[in-house]
Parts: C-alpha cells; structure tokens; sequence
C-alpha cells in the first residue's frame, strides 16, 4: 500500500484497461504466488474435481461437483467450483483448489476492472481470451503439479446463442460445440453426455443431464462427490441466458435432485438412450 | 537581467482559484440526490459515450463535472484504487470515504504544486443498507471536501439549483419525483432561457439499495421517458 492515501500518479495515466496488467506493473506482489522450484507440490494441496457445461436452446449450462480431494482424503465436502463470472458468463474450476479459486476471483475483477474503464463489457471472445492469456501466466506452477483447468461458458450478446470454451494448462482456448467437462470424472461425465445431449434442449432438460452427467462421474470416479442427501449437499448449478448469469437456488437443485435419485432407484444407471435415431 | 516580479502566494492560489472556478463554470451542471431506494445522479449530457457519471464499486459512484480528460483521469484512478483494495482485502472494505480521501489528497497535492490547477469538481456516492448510512463527499478543485447531506449540485450553474434543492428535496423522495425535480432544476437554470431537457440531453443513472452487489446502474433513454412522463 502507498504510504500517501492519495492516488499515485501512475494510477492517473492512461493505459490499460486490464486489472491483471495494471497489477503486473504496479503491485506485482500482490499477484505473485511463490513456487519452490523443480519440485512436484501437486500432492500438498487440494484437488477440485469435476465440471460439466452444455448448450441448451437459450443458452449453457453449468455444473459442478462439491468435493475437493487430498491423495486418498476428502479434503472438503462442499466446496464451491462453479461461480458466476459477470452478467454474462459462468466459469468453472477444476484442479488445485486454492489456484483456481483465485483465478476465478481475480478473473472476476479483471471483467468488472475493463466493463468500468471502458465503459461497456468485454465480448464473450474477448473473455475468453483474457482467461486464455491469465492461464498462460500459472504454467510454471502447472509443470509443479499445481495445475487449474477452467471452463468458461457464457451467452454471446452478438450471436444471441450459448457458447463453451475449455481450454489447456498452457492457456490453449478451444471452442466446445455442444457439452463439455473437465477434470478427475470428466471422462465418464462427456460419456454420459454423449448420450443424453440434444441439440436445442430447454434449460430444465440442460440442467437435468448436467446432474446425471456428474451423478455418472462420481459413480465411477472416486474423486467426484455425488449429492449428499443428508447433509443437504448438492451440485452447483448455473445458467446464462439473454437474461444474465445465475447460480440456480439449493432449493430448486435440491428438488432435481430428489427426482433423479427417485428415478436412480428404479435404474441405478440413469436414463437410457436408444439405439435408435431419434432424430 | 530584469527581476522577476514578486507575487504573493495569497495572490497566486486566489488567481488558481479563480482560473478553476470559471473553467468549472463553463460546464453543464449534475445533480446528486438520494431518494427513498437509493442515490441518483442526474446529468445534463447530449453524448453517450463520454460519461460524466460512473461506476467506481460496488456501493460507490462517481458523477464529476469540468475538463472531461480531467475528471477521466481521476475516475480511472479511481477505479483501479476500488479493485486494487477490493481484491487486495476484501469487497466490504473498499469505502467512499477511503476513496473520497484518496481524490482529496491528489487534488490537494495537484492544486498546490502545480501551475495549472485541474478544472474539476467530483461527487463521490455510496449507498447504504439504510438511508442513514449514505454518504455524499463533494470534492472541490483545490482538494477540500464536504459531507453533505441529501443533495448536491455542481457545475455552472450550481449556486441556483442547490437553492431550489433545498425548497424541493426532503427525505423519502421516490426516485421518479426526485428524477423529475433534478430534470427541470436543471432545465431552468442551465441555459440564458429556461428549457424543457428530454431523455437524449440527459444521463441519469442510479446506486439502488435493494440491488445485491453492484448497485450501480444506468437508466436507459426509454426508462428515463417513463420517469418523466
């Protein structure tokens, strides 16, 4: 902090409109997150694990399990991995909890920071640039083993539509067309969508398979938690839509939820697509 | 060599002041008031895209009137102040008054020891969860500061309007009545005739109490009519 509670002078000039480079150049303290060098520190530290998106008729959706684990140990039981990233868009994480906590947090800012300078938000492409170029900065840290692999989605003003973008821990951005998911359940989290994506879906039916997508992730992967009916635990939910970004209530997910293991009872595998076409 | 003439420094901060003063008086004028749900900010401001009025956080807003490329500077400023702070620490610790005092200094220090003292004078908003808690900091040119309360008018023609604030403002104001009352304070004093300002000649936007997180929000030219009636 400035020893004067004026503003310094560098503040005052015209520049940047980013918060991470204003930070880089003035404060670059504040950002910095020291690494021990050559060592593998992957096992120090929690883990988030899996995420799933999907575009549905009005927009995507988001979704993400509650567990962060520790080697063997369940380091938290509710631990929050999807956020809203601005009015617009949805992020989630995956990988090492307290990194990827922080880039969504300083993520936040850096879209609020430029919507404030400029006087008008970023685009969803240029969001998901910044993201891209703020990824490449954590690479040495993912070499350690402390790698973050977001998901970003959000609903694109200009082309009225939903978009998903996943991406690499060297910053690569890759447009997803229909469903995605990352992290330790992420494999059988897109088989399971696989089979239960449609094109053009409403939200209810986007938020329904983004829960049995994880619900078949933490079947399989012992790092995805699965809803905890008795501590009242369930997935984050989020939608962006032409109205703007929200996580949906417990209440209302609790609700969903409640139905899906009502129909898990009955078919412990989940809802069956055809071998048909049903197109 | 010819000895440069002695000026007093009475002499040299009155003529800053003066020199300030009548840049500021050229401009169109903003009005800040709270109303019942909130703060509104009223504009007199043809242009869409060069703001007179912004966001500065969550609770916070910024309305400045004078040199554009002036006041801009300090917005920014501003802004990178609130974010640096709010991510530094924590959202609830960014605070009008730290960021009142942050513009008070640096006006002060520009006043003082610069030739050309800045053509500004800002208002800094931030709305409470009860009306009691709103603040309303006045920063001057010279960098002095006012807590006021209720309202504010700055610009050309301030002295006029502040008076017909006092006669028209009391507490629990809707935000339509106060839009309304700003609108042709500023209709009548702004200009050698009285006029009638629509929503295109104005900016108008709001730090609504009720909003969760970012409070600060413009009203659009249709929303703006519909106040108006």
């Amino acid at each position: 902090m400035t020893s004067t509670p004026g503003l310094p002078d560098a503040y005052r000039l015209t520049g940047t409109s980013s918060f991470v480079e204003f930070m880089s150049a003035l404060h670059p303290e504040r950002l910095r997150v020291a690494a021990a060098e050559g060592q593998s520190s992957g096992h120090l530290a929690p883990h988030g694990t899996t995420i799933v998106a999907l575009r549905t008729a009005g927009g995507v959706v988001m979704a993400g399990d509650r567990r962060a684990t520790m080697g063997n140990l369940i380091a938290q039981h509710d631990i929050e991995k999807v956020f809203v990233a601005d009015e617009h868009s949805v992020i989630g994480i995956a990988g090492t909890a307290g990194l990827a906590v922080e880039l969504v947090r300083l993520f936040q800012v850096e879209l609020e920071h430029y919507e404030k300078i400029e006087g008008m938000p970023l685009s969803l492409d240029g969001k998901a640039n910044r993201l891209a170029s703020m990824l490449r900065g954590n690479l040495g840290l993912a070499i350690q083993g402390l790698a973050v692999v977001p998901l970003f989605a959000g609903f694109d003003l200009a082309r009225q539509a939903g978009r998903i973008f996943s991406y690499d821990v060297t910053g690569g951005r890759y447009e997803e067309h229909d469903f995605y998911a990352v992290g330790s359940g992420s494999t059988f989290a897109r088989g399971s969508l696989k089979k239960l994506f449609r094109r053009g879906a409403s939200a209810d039916d986007g938020v329904q398979a983004a829960l049995e997508a994880l619900y078949d992730a933490a079947d399989d992967d012992s790092a995805t938690g699965g809803p905890d009916m008795n501590r009242g635990i369930y997935p984050v939910v989020a939608v962006a839509d032409a109205e703007g970004a929200r996580i949906l209530d417990d209440a209302e997910v609790g609700a969903r939820v409640q139905a899906m293991m009502a129909g898990r009872a009955v078919h412990p595998d989940g809802p069956r697509a055809s071998v048909e076409d049903d197109a | 060599m010819s000895v440069p003439f002695y000026v007093s420094p009475e002499q040299i901060m009155r003529d800053k002041a003066d020199f300030a003063r009548k840049g500021i008086a050229r401009g169109r004028s903003v009005v800040v008031m709270q109303y019942e749900g909130g703060i509104v900010f009223v504009a007199e401001n043809p242009s869409r895209a060069l703001h007179k009025i912004s966001e500065l956080y969550d609770r916070i807003g910024f309305a400045a009137v004078g040199k554009y490329n002036e006041f801009e500077s300090l917005r920014v400023a501003g802004v990178r102040l609130a974010d640096m702070r709010g991510y530094s620490y924590d959202r609830t610790d960014v605070t009008g008054r730290s960021l009142a005092n942050a513009y008070a200094q640096t006006l002060g220090t520009i006043f003082t020891e610069t030739s050309k003292p800045f053509e500004v004078e800002i208002v800094v908003a931030e709305v409470g969860v009860e009306p009691a808690d709103d603040q309303l900091y006045r920063l001057m040119f010279d960098g002095s500061v006012a807590d006021e309360r209720g309202y504010v008018a700055m610009g050309g023609s301030a002295d006029p309007i502040s008076a017909g604030l006092a006669e028209a403002w009391h507490e629990g104001l809707s935000l339509e009545e106060c839009v309304r009352i700003a609108v042709r304070l500023l209709g009548e004093h702004g200009d050698e005739h009285p006029r009638e300002l629509t929503a295109t000649q104005l900016e108008v936007a709001v730090l609504d109490r009720a909003r969760p997180r970012r409070t600060f929000q413009r009203l659009s030219n249709g929303r703006l009519s519909e106040l108006l009636g």
